[in-house]
């Protein structure tokens, strides 16, 4: 009986001890996901989900680079949705391409042999980013435990990133469908969630709309530049609505390239208006009333100064507005130093110079008279012009050109590149060697002496220059930097106030204000030396202000894209030497193929000129390819799948 | 041993069991023909002109593009089945027919076997009597550019004419040796144009060169071009 009793004891102890309800035992809270209601319930929290916002955010050039599609394999990757992309476009080679500059490394002179651009180039459709700030704005208003204080600048700031990406998608696809809230797909709604494309101005309408709501909601900080402030909203809008004058008026000359749902194009008429709002946002920064920004003035060569723009990260710093920061040690790091640094100087044998500017881009500083003319490498009857030391060429130039370009004896961590292609003797043979650094002897003589840079220039020798440039800007000096291990932690200036000035100049010289113009851009070009002020202003000189001063910097392709002349800029014939030394500062002029210009030393002993240094303009010869740009190419192509499954995604004009 | 006997036999019959056909033979009929203009065919750039078919009733919709060679022919290994051609707008130095809303027509294709067909369109200009002849390191070419479409609407100007000489069969803007231009205003009379330009030297020698005309029509992104000429000297 007793035995009886324990085992039903037992039995029923068992048995109820299971006895819980299914839906309590399964609802365990998740340990690696935060759900949204303890997400948007402490500021630190919501900090970390914007943070992740902010580093999903798209730019054009990118010091770490970003998920690209490959051409060559379109079925590897998405160029549509960045989240499920496998390849990677590496930092480096962000900045190179359009003529600018030369890629020296073996796997990407596919940028100089090509003959063009696909039409899905620079493409992006990522509405899974648009979908997730929807979201992070929608949680963000439900939430209950945030003081309106962080609630608010928590709002403006995924707003700010909303229309930053909008603007990003509108520069590269021309009117994209508007979505502000996240969409629900409930079984049957696919008619409504199928949306068209709004059209292009309503995009830029948009992104200022969005920029004045919240540029008050903002902190007003000059120190703060890694996260949006009052002078990030306004530089954006700034920027954005000059790209939409310049389409309303530039897109004039070229009808073809627009549609006539206005999803490509916007009406000409709309370009004062767009202008104005340029200007009057850039006043805003410029007035000081969104902190005390200012051309950054501090050391006393202007070229380093100019280098120390990029480089400086402390409250000095009063130019850059809006930046991608990176931290060494601090796990966000990029190998922009690693990839670009000279090859002599390099802290990672073997990893160097890949991003070679070209003799086009150099070209183009002016001389501190406000003239442009070619490096003087031959005089008048056709001789070469001997130079004692290696840098008089490039003597009495715009201060922005040591300070974008590492020049042949360059210096760069305290020490000097080594780039010469050789020796000439009198009779014009050249005695070189296709190994960096390599000694031979010269003719007539028995003891090998080097024929050759350490740092090139030799064709197709990858990593060192092969234009006899190295690129400057973003490089970085701290020790370690160029390690791959360590990295640099230099940031990417996205918006800073040389380009609002910029932005300002052109504007107003839009508007018919030619005065307030050559307020702005003499400003400029004053703190690169160029003390002598301009005295008239016209398209060329805004366009060249803009080539020289914001190199680099990601605004080649969209500069030419909305002044509607990168058909006639890559025009898709070779280039000449008298096509690269003539015109320069115009515009239009042609610019397809990268040249560079090789230092020699004069051999002829005996001669007053023995030991001189005389330069050649060269294409290297990896340059098989020109750029072609079409009128296709103005606008990047939306996806075949994406318009079999929205119908009403109008397709992109001249494709 | 045994054990790796087992093994071995194994792998091969896992190998040997996914050495099944392909499900579908690859397409084996040649969708050919040319670019004409009343019978002629419309020199392009090559890899720079293309024109679409569609299938429609499989899935997603996509183009199947064809790129118009030099001479304007194309050539494409296509399935059997009903196609739609269209060429996209501002394709071509040549206007394609609109249909009542001002879109591409788009022309039926049945593919049932081979087939060789024609496309239809209309040129801004032709360019006719085209004779290049060398003499004295010199290449000179005399034509003529008959303007086709006249009407205001449709009707466009002469931008550039140009004589493109080059090493091989691939004559353009981005693949010459040397070459000469007229602007469109310069030319004087359109019945009877002339264009002289040098032969460079070239690296390894050869006496003969490649040349052909090519026209750009104001606001017209693709040049159209005359036949491909091998000029001996």
């Amino acid at each position: 009986m007793k035995k009886i009793l324990s085992i039903t004891l037992s039995a029923l102890l068992i048995s109820f001890a299971g006895c819980k309800k299914d839906s309590d035992f399964l609802d365990v809270p998740p340990t690696s996901v935060i759900p949204e209601d303890v997400a948007f319930s402490d500021p630190a929290l919501v900090l970390s989900v914007v943070g992740d916002l902010y580093n999903r955010s798209l730019d054009f050039s990118s010091l770490d680079g970003h998920p690209n599609y490959d051409p060559n394999n379109p079925t590897s990757n998405n160029p549509y949705n960045m989240s499920v992309n496998t390849a990677y476009e590496p930092g480096w080679r962000t900045f190179a391409d359009f003529g600018e500059s030369f890629p020296s490394e073996n796997g990407s002179y596919f940028i100089v042999k090509n003959t063009g651009w696909g039409y899905n180039s620079w493409a992006t459709w990522d509405y899974g980013y648009i979908r997730d700030l929807n979201l992070y704005l929608k949680r963000l208003a439900a939430s209950t435990a945030l003081t309106n204080v962080e609630k608010d600048r928590y709002t403006a700031e995924g707003r700010f990133l909303r229309a930053n990406y909008y603007f990003e998608m509108v520069k590269r696809m021309g009117g994209v469908p508007l979505v502000t809230d996240p969409l629900a797909y409930d079984g049957n709604n696919i008619p409504e969630l199928q949306m068209p494309r709004a059209k292009e101005s309503e995009i830029y309408d948009f992104v200022i709309s969005e920029a004045e709501a919240i540029k008050d909601q903002l902190p007003k900080d000059v120190n703060i530049k890694a996260r949006a402030t009052k002078a990030a909203a306004l530089a954006m809008e700034c920027r954005a609505a000059l790209y939409a004058g310049s389409i309303a008026k530039y897109g004039a000359g070229t009808p073809q390239v627009s549609l006539s749902g206005g999803e490509v194009g916007i009406p000409i008429n709309m370009a004062n208006g767009y202008y104005t709002k340029a200007l009057a946002a850039a006043q805003e920064i410029i007035n000081g009333s969104a902190g005390p920004y200012k051309l950054y003035q501090v050391l006393p060569n202007l070229s380093e100064n100019f280098a120390a723009i990029f480089l400086d990260k402390s409250g000095t710093n009063q130019e850059a507005i809006y930046v991608e920061d990176f931290k060494a040690n601090g796990g966000k790091v990029h190998g922009f130093t690693t990839n670009d640094q000279p090859y002599s100087i390099s802290d990672e044998g073997g990893d160097a110079g890949r991003i070679n500017p070209s003799l086009n881009l150099v070209e183009a500083f002016e001389k501190l008279d406000n003239t442009y003319a070619p490096l003087p490498t031959k005089d008048v009857s056709g001789n070469p012009v001997y130079y004692t030391n290696q840098q008089d060429i490039f003597a009495g130039r715009d201060a922005r050109l040591e300070g974008t370009v590492i020049i042949p004896n360059g210096l760069f961590k305290g020490k000097r590149v080594d780039i010469w292609a050789g020796y000439i003797d009198a009779s014009g043979n050249i005695t070189t060697s296709d190994v960096a650094g390599n000694l031979k002897p010269l003719p007539g003589t028995s003891t090998p002496v080097q024929v050759v840079g350490t740092d090139g220039p030799i064709n197709g020798l990858e990593l060192r220059s092969q234009t006899g440039f190295y690129i400057r800007k973003y490089l970085d000096p701290t020790v370690g930097s160029g390690r791959r291990g360590r990295g640099s932690d230099v940031s990417f200036i996205r918006y800073r106030y040389g380009e609002v000035l910029l932005n300002a100049a052109e504007a107003a010289f839009e508007l018919g204000q030619p005065g307030v113009a050559l307020g702005y851009i003499n400003q400029v070009r004053a703190r690169a030396g160029l003390t002598t002020p301009l005295a008239t202003i016209d398209f060329d000189r805004i366009a060249h202000e803009r080539r020289v001063e914001l190199a680099f910097e990601g605004h080649i392709l969209f500069d030419m894209k909305r002044w509607r002349i990168a058909h006639i800029v890559w025009d898709g014939n070779t280039m000449s030497s008298a096509d690269l030394l003539s015109n320069i500062g115009k515009a239009t002029k042609r610019n397809t193929q990268p040249w560079g210009l090789w230092p020699y030393k004069y051999y002829s002993p005996g001669s007053p000129n023995d030991g001189k240094w005389l330069y050649r303009e060269v294409l290297p010869n990896q340059v098989t390819g020109y750029d072609r740009f079409l009128f296709g190419n103005y606008y990047s192509a939306i996806d075949d799948a994406l318009r079999s499954s929205n119908p009403k995604l109008v397709r992109q004009p001249n494709q | 041993m045994k054990v790796k006997i087992q093994y071995i036999a194994l792998f091969l019959l896992a190998g040997f069991s996914a050495c099944k056909k392909d499900n579908y033979d690859a397409p084996s009929d040649t969708f050919s023909g040319r670019i004409v203009y009343k019978g002629e065919p419309i020199g392009v750039e090559y890899n720079q002109v293309n024109f679409e078919l569609w299938q429609p009733g499989f899935g997603k919709n996509a183009a199947i593009s064809l790129s118009i060679g030099q001479d304007g022919s194309f050539s494409q290994l296509l399935f059997n089945g009903n196609y739609k051609l269209t060429i996209p707008p501002n394709q071509g130095p040549f206007l394609w027919k609109q249909n009542a809303a001002g879109r591409p027509d788009t022309v039926a294709v049945t593919m049932s076997g081979s087939q060789t067909m024609d496309i239809e369109v209309m040129p801004f200009y032709m360019i006719r009597n085209s004779q290049i002849t060398a003499a004295s390191q010199k290449v000179t070419a005399n034509f003529k550019l008959e303007k086709i479409i006249t009407d205001a609407v449709n009707g466009r100007d002469i931008d550039r004419v140009y004589l493109y000489l080059n090493k091989t069969q691939f004559v353009s803007g981005g693949n010459n040796i040397a070459s000469a231009d007229i602007a469109g205003s310069a030319i004087l009379d359109p019945n009877n144009i002339s264009l002289t330009a040098d032969i460079p030297a070239m690296t390894p020698t050869q006496n003969y060169v490649f040349a052909r005309i090519g026209v750009r029509i104001a606001g017209v992104e693709d040049m159209m071009f005359s036949p491909l000429v091998k000029v001996s000297f």
